[in-house]
């Protein structure tokens, strides 16, 4: 690498904050991901309710899976209990079982994808996009563009996810011998990025398929 | 992280650098180059504006057939290069230059880190930012040309423009993560890496003003991203987010469903473009109450209500958007809450600026050419602030919404604000950077012809506004209400290009310094500052021993002490 310097704090916690430089920085980044978020949500609201909408189709109404969405749900929070398993293993010193979880959470993430992907080529088979929408709507585009953004940047976000969680089980066991504490630290970081994302979940099932 | 120091390759030192300095310096050389094209963009739009329908010298026979007709300018493109100025100024020029280039070589050195809490990220950013430039850079070449709908890119217009927007869309999502990413490591570095003893009151004020800047771009670029994906949906993918329903263009009716707000889009977008605003002032507020300290051998006075000020500043930022869209129709209620909240952010601006010229008083004041476009920034942006309350307030605002005079107030503060406090910023830490003095003489002549012609384009702005003349006009002439105030419109154009001169002496002064002025030691203001403790110019890792801080930022004079400066990294009293 480039040069002799070192800096502090990338494993050890610092005295103010009590977290590694590392955690801090996600924190922000999550802080800044609740304002994407929190404005898409934002915009589902006043465009379901400043736009004098006559007609607004419930999930249900709108054709929208329950039980799928459910399964789904239950999946990425399952992921998440996998994702804390992997990085308590770490810290009890359990390599395998680390690796098992870490597996786990990549597996369940995956399969979340997979799911989406058959609800969104179910939608698409009956000629659903994001322009068309429910069909006997007089207003009718808005709800499934915003189903298709607020998921597809989600599922984004999921896909993100898998990639980094996948680079940590593949090449992080080469950092896990030489600097284990930081090691420890990006698997924590990543966890807690991968619970921001199925939280984000939480909220985005209830206000697209129920309400 | 201990390997041996090897030497570097040209690319990584200079090209894939994870060293903040250089970062620095590539954001600086970078944002500069574009403050440059903006400005080119500009000077074309001046002749049009001041000889509507004549041929543009020098460049006009080198434009594409898309862009002129016979060397005059078409209508289209004077959308485009509105549209781009806008952009490249605001994403590309000053962000850059304020937070990117002396954020990034500044603040790691006056807090005394050896680097950015994350270099790679760091180096990340920079690259994220080429990015988003190039692709803005070349949606010029695109056969419907550049983004044409302005800076702020209103839908439903911007909904149907020319392939150019989408470009302008994607350019400002590398953009926004760059900025983002630079946020993170600003806001971690400055509370992570300070020295030991460097409290958070010990902090020199640009240190603050890129901290609450940082927090600024953090959460207020998020909404700006959700609005972009938004809008990409509405072009790419057909949906209707911001489209009403019964949408009327040229004549016929929209074949999209409707069912949308374009008022979302100015509301998503404001909630950015108003932090943005102290995005593009904070910094250089910094420098300039640096430059202040140093020449004036005082310490700042006031310095704890500033700080109190500049985090209510940040705080309040994010609830006075909407006073940009009192004529959109949104109601009286909303309109009373944001003017109320407009008048109260005026409040900490004016203590920050009040405490700066208090500053001065009873000081032997030293006038390098830093000081000078320092003390020019006071009056500048004290223009830009005070003809900015009519229009937080509905009523004036009804009558110069829209008009010169609007473009005359936010460039006070942005062009002769902002831009001479980045003037003071480069003349004063030229030194520590390259090692050499900048030319005195050759700096003079820029910044006094700058500040005249500077003024001279933004003051008869002001007139032209309050004469009724809109912005964004392609052919002012053709309108009676505007006729008689076509000489101003000339006055502008010809000082618009006297400003281009007059930035000959700083472009020789820059090439010149470099390698010919003479050089410069460790601490030639005789500053108190950590930046100042360090190698002239910085080494990789910046300090040769880890510095310790004694004391506050700005101990000038102080009564007893030898010099007439007391370091804070220097144990015993001057």
């Amino acid at each position: 690498m480039s040069s002799t310097i070192v800096i502090p704090y990338q494993a050890e916690a610092h005295p103010l904050t009590g977290v590694t430089s590392g955690k801090l920085g996600i924190w922000i980044f999550l802080a800044s991901e609740i304002m994407l978020f929190g404005a898409l949500f934002s915009s589902y609201v006043l465009l379901r309710v400043g736009t004098g909408a006559e007609y607004w189709p419930s999930g249900v109404e709108a054709g929208l899976n329950v039980p799928i969405g459910t399964v789904n749900t239950l999946i990425l929070i399952t992921s998440s209990v996998t994702m804390v398993m992997s990085w308590a293993s770490l810290k009890m010193d359990k390599f395998a079982a680390f690796k098992f979880y870490l597996g786990a959470t990549i597996g369940l993430g995956s399969l979340f994808l997979v799911v989406k992907g058959f609800e969104y080529s179910a939608k698409f088979s009956h000629h659903i996009y994001p322009a068309v929408g429910w069909p006997e709507a007089t207003d009718p585009s808005t709800f499934f563009g915003l189903y298709f953004t607020l998921t597809g940047l989600h599922a984004l976000h999921i896909l993100l996810g898998v990639l980094v969680n996948l680079w940590l089980l593949v090449y992080g066991a080469e950092l896990w011998k030489t600097e284990r504490v930081r090691f420890e630290g990006r698997i924590e970081i990543s966890g807690l990025y991968w619970h921001f994302v199925d939280l984000v979940w939480i909220f985005l099932f209830p206000v697209l398929y129920l309400l | 992280m201990s390997e041996a120091h090897a030497e570097l390759g040209f690319l990584r030192k200079y090209v894939f650098s994870t060293d903040h300095k250089v970062i620095g310096i590539q954001y600086g050389i970078t944002a500069l180059v574009f403050l440059f094209f903006g400005f080119c963009l500009m000077m074309m739009m001046r002749w049009q504006l001041a000889y509507p329908g004549e041929p543009i010298p020098l460049v006009g026979g080198l434009l594409g057939e898309t862009m002129v007709d016979r060397g005059a300018m078409l209508p289209n493109f004077y959308n485009q290069l509105g549209a781009m100025h806008g952009t490249i100024m605001v994403f590309m020029g000053i962000v850059p230059l304020a937070v990117g280039a002396f954020g990034n070589y500044v603040v790691p050195l006056q807090i005394g880190a050896p680097d950015m809490a994350f270099p790679r990220l760091n180096m990340a950013s920079y690259q994220a930012f080429v990015v988003g430039g190039v692709v803005m850079l070349v949606s010029f070449l695109l056969p419907g040309g550049a983004a044409s709908s302005g800076w702020t890119s209103y839908a439903p217009l911007a909904v149907f423009a020319t392939s150019g927007q989408t470009f302008w869309l994607l350019g400002m999502l590398f953009l926004i993560a760059s900025s983002l990413l630079g946020g993170i490591n600003f806001i971690v570095t400055i509370i992570h890496l300070r020295a030991d003893g460097l409290t958070f009151f010990r902090l020199p004020f640009f240190v603050w003003s890129q901290l609450v800047t940082a927090f600024l771009l953090v959460l207020a670029f998020p909404a700006l991203q959700a609005a972009a994906i938004l809008q990409a949906m509405d072009r790419l993918a057909g949906t209707s987010f911001f489209l009403p329903s019964g949408l009327v263009v040229g004549g016929s009716a929209v074949a999209a469903a409707g069912g949308g707000s374009p008022l979302l889009w100015q509301h998503l977008f404001w909630f950015l473009a108003h932090p943005e605003v102290y995005v593009l002032i904070l910094p250089g507020m910094g420098i300039v109450a640096e430059v202040i300290a140093v020449n004036t051998r005082k310490p700042l006075w006031g310095y704890k209500p500033m700080v109190y000020s500049l985090l209510f500043l940040g705080f309040l930022s994010f609830g006075v958007w909407a006073h940009h869209m009192y004529m959109t129709g949104m109601g009286t209620t909303m309109s009373t809450f944001f003017q109320i909240t407009t008048m109260i952010i005026s409040i900490p601006s004016v203590i920050i600026l009040t405490c700066l010229v208090i500053s001065l008083w009873g000081a032997s004041i030293r006038f390098p050419v830093p000081m000078l476009f320092a003390l020019a920034f006071l009056p500048m942006f004290g223009i830009g602030g005070l003809t900015g309350l009519p229009l937080g307030l509905a009523a004036p605002d009804a009558f110069l919404h829209d008009s010169y005079y609007v473009i005359g107030h936010f460039h006070y503060v942005v062009a002769p604000g902002t831009i001479f406090a980045m003037f003071a910023g480069i003349y004063h830490w030229w030194p520590k950077a390259t090692g050499r003095h900048m030319n005195e003489t050759l700096g003079r002549i820029h910044f006094w012809f700058s500040f005249l012609f500077m003024n001279g384009i933004f003051m008869p702005m002001m007139f032209e506004g309050m004469a009724g003349v809109s912005r964004r006009l392609f052919d002012p002439t053709i309108y009676t209400h505007a006729e008689a105030a076509h000489g101003l419109t000339i006055m502008t154009s010809w000082s618009a290009w006297g400003l281009a001169l007059a930035q000959i002496p700083f472009v020789i002064n820059f090439f010149w310094s470099m390698r010919k002025e003479e050089r410069a030691e460790e601490n030639p203001w005789q500053a108190t500052t950590l930046e100042w403790a360090t190698p002239t110019p910085p080494p990789h890792g910046n300090f040769v021993e880890t510095p310790v801080v004694y004391r506050g930022p700005y101990e000038y004079s102080v009564p007893g002490a030898e010099r007439d400066f007391s370091p804070q990294f220097v144990k015993q009293g001057g």
